[in-house]
């Protein structure tokens, strides 16, 4: 059993609008291990990226524990780094000013070794040095995503949230963009908790996903598949059988 | 508009137009037997305007001068009153309504107190050019301060960004736009204001604004000379709100608007 990254206990989050209570979550348990990629797979609207925010110390729960590495929430902001669904980059911000942001508004972090640790992070995501100076408007959705992630890795985060990052994304797109996320765990160890609504970018993606139901985790599954993982596996039958059991698990846990 | 018809129709298009009125303007004046007290012919308007035209630049100089000025000193005070105004609803609720009474005040009626306070000085038209044009600017830039992309927002959040640097690296940049919006509108006001200001500060002596200019003229039944006076200030309106639109251009480049996924891949 790998040691535990993020921990979650109890949560519930109930939203109040106009005198109506929605409940977001209720009552969720998860335990995402450390270094591993843990997907949470559910319908749009189905509580994720609340899940995502009440980690990330966006959102209070209304009750309930987050703990982090062992830590509060509050105590382990600095470990986390989240990955917006749109990039979220600053438009008049280039790119490489953009990646330095969130380095500069760490408040007591000395800038020493910053300009070749924004290089790295860069050609990590596969930023070609043309581009380097280029303003967000300038890319394409797919380099827009890669700086937004470059950003996130800057300050070398033990944790990446990552909130349906390349739903806007065409399939090519995507799986590019997938094998980076994968390339970045097997070199940097660092762990992620990616929400999405597409199953086989789940099974592609994860260590193990677990299914919401209802403000809660239906069901968590280990992907037993052999990393490094290459495209060739999405045509595998195992893949094909994670596929049929992960889609099951969605329409039998969800409401409508 | 009509962008299909090609550059030379959309220059004579208008300039027809022009030279129609001024003919049937002739005419009218020759028809009716109209004194030139009233309604001086075409000609003679230009005729004033070119014995007159060290008078009306040198006016015109001076109006642009204080028009600057006052959509300078607006655009400073009103983003100044803006950021104040973003930081906390509190000075927001107490304020706001002060700033409307800004709005709604009739510049006309209180032009002679501010004159009986500052007296008839170039300084007092800059004063009246920049009260009636700060408005547009105040709630430009703070609704342009308040309406930050929740992301970003977030992002700002994330890494624990204190209030001053998310008002110096997020909000202000962020509001960019929206200054440059208000200084489009607020440009013609700043000249109105300016020419509002002269025509009560009156004939000081040596340096005459377009408004004052007018006045005089007016007084002495000048109506031709008039009339290119007004001219002076529409032209001085159009210049103004050109510079604006190439600080807007400027602008638009500078910060431009994240598009999302929208560009191409």
């Amino acid at each position: 059993m790998p040691a535990v990254a993020i921990e979650c206990e109890g949560l519930r989050v109930v939203f109040s609008q106009g005198g109506a209570k929605q409940t977001i979550l209720d009552g969720l348990d998860l335990d995402v291990p450390l270094g591993q990629i843990t997907t949470l797979l559910g319908p749009s609207g189905c509580g994720k990226s609340t899940l995502l925010r009440v980690i990330a110390g966006l959102t209070e729960p209304t009750s309930g524990t987050v703990r982090i590495e062992g830590q509060s929430v509050r105590a382990s902001q600095h470990k986390l780094a989240f990955v917006f669904q749109e990039s979220a980059l600053l438009p008049w911000r280039s790119v490489w000013q953009n990646v330095r942001l969130p380095w500069e508004l760490r408040r007591g972090v000395s800038g020493q070794g910053l300009e070749s640790r924004i290089q790295e992070v860069l050609d990590l995501v596969g930023f070609k040095g043309t581009d380097w100076h280029k303003k967000p408007h300038q890319l394409s959705g797919g380099m827009k995503m890669r700086a937004s992630i470059a950003r996130a890795l800057i300050t070398q985060p033990d944790i990446l949230l990552l909130d349906e990052p390349f739903a806007a994304l065409d399939d090519m797109l995507r799986s590019k963009l997938n094998d980076l996320l994968l390339r970045i765990v097997a070199q940097t160890k660092t762990t992620m908790l990616f929400v999405t609504h597409n199953i086989s970018e789940a099974i592609y993606l994860s260590h193990s996903i677990a299914v919401f139901r209802q403000g809660t985790i239906g069901e968590q599954i280990a992907v037993d598949l052999p990393f490094p993982r290459n495209p060739q596996v999405r045509s595998s039958p195992e893949f094909a059988a994670y596929y049929g059991r992960l889609s099951e698990s969605l329409i039998r846990n969800s409401t409508v | 508009m009509n962008s299909k018809s090609p550059l030379w129709i959309r220059i004579a298009a208008p300039i027809g137009v022009l030279v129609a009125v001024a003919i049937a303007w002739h005419l009218a004046v020759d028809w009716f037997k109209l004194p030139p007290i009233l309604l001086p012919k075409p000609v003679r308007v230009l005729q004033a305007i070119w014995t007159e035209r060290v008078r009306l630049v040198q006016g015109s100089w001076v109006t642009l001068q204080a028009s600057m000025l006052g959509l300078g000193a607006s655009a400073l005070i009103g983003s100044l009153v803006a950021i104040l105004f973003s930081q906390s609803a509190w000075i927001r609720t107490a304020l706001y309504p002060y700033v409307i009474f800004l709005q709604t005040v009739p510049i006309v009626a209180i032009a002679p107190l501010l004159i009986v306070w500052s007296g008839a000085e170039f300084r007092t038209v800059v004063l009246v050019s920049c009260i009636i044009s700060i408005f547009p600017i105040i709630s430009n830039v703070t609704s342009g301060l308040l309406s930050i992309d929740s992301n970003h927002l977030d992002l700002f959040r994330l890494q624990g960004a204190s209030r001053w640097q998310t008002l110096l690296k997020l909000r202000i940049p962020s509001a960019m736009r929206a200054l440059v919006q208000g200084l489009r509108i607020s440009c013609g006001l700043a000249v109105i204001g300016a020419i509002v200001g002269e025509l009560f500060v009156g004939n000081s002596g040596t340096s005459d604004g377009l408004g004052s200019l007018m006045n005089a003229m007016q007084a002495n039944l000048r109506t031709a000379e008039l009339i290119g006076a007004i001219l002076a200030c529409t032209l001085l309106g159009i210049l103004l709100f050109l510079g604006v639109e190439l600080l807007n251009r400027w602008a638009l480049r500078r910060w431009t608007i994240d598009t999302g996924f929208e560009s191409a891949a």
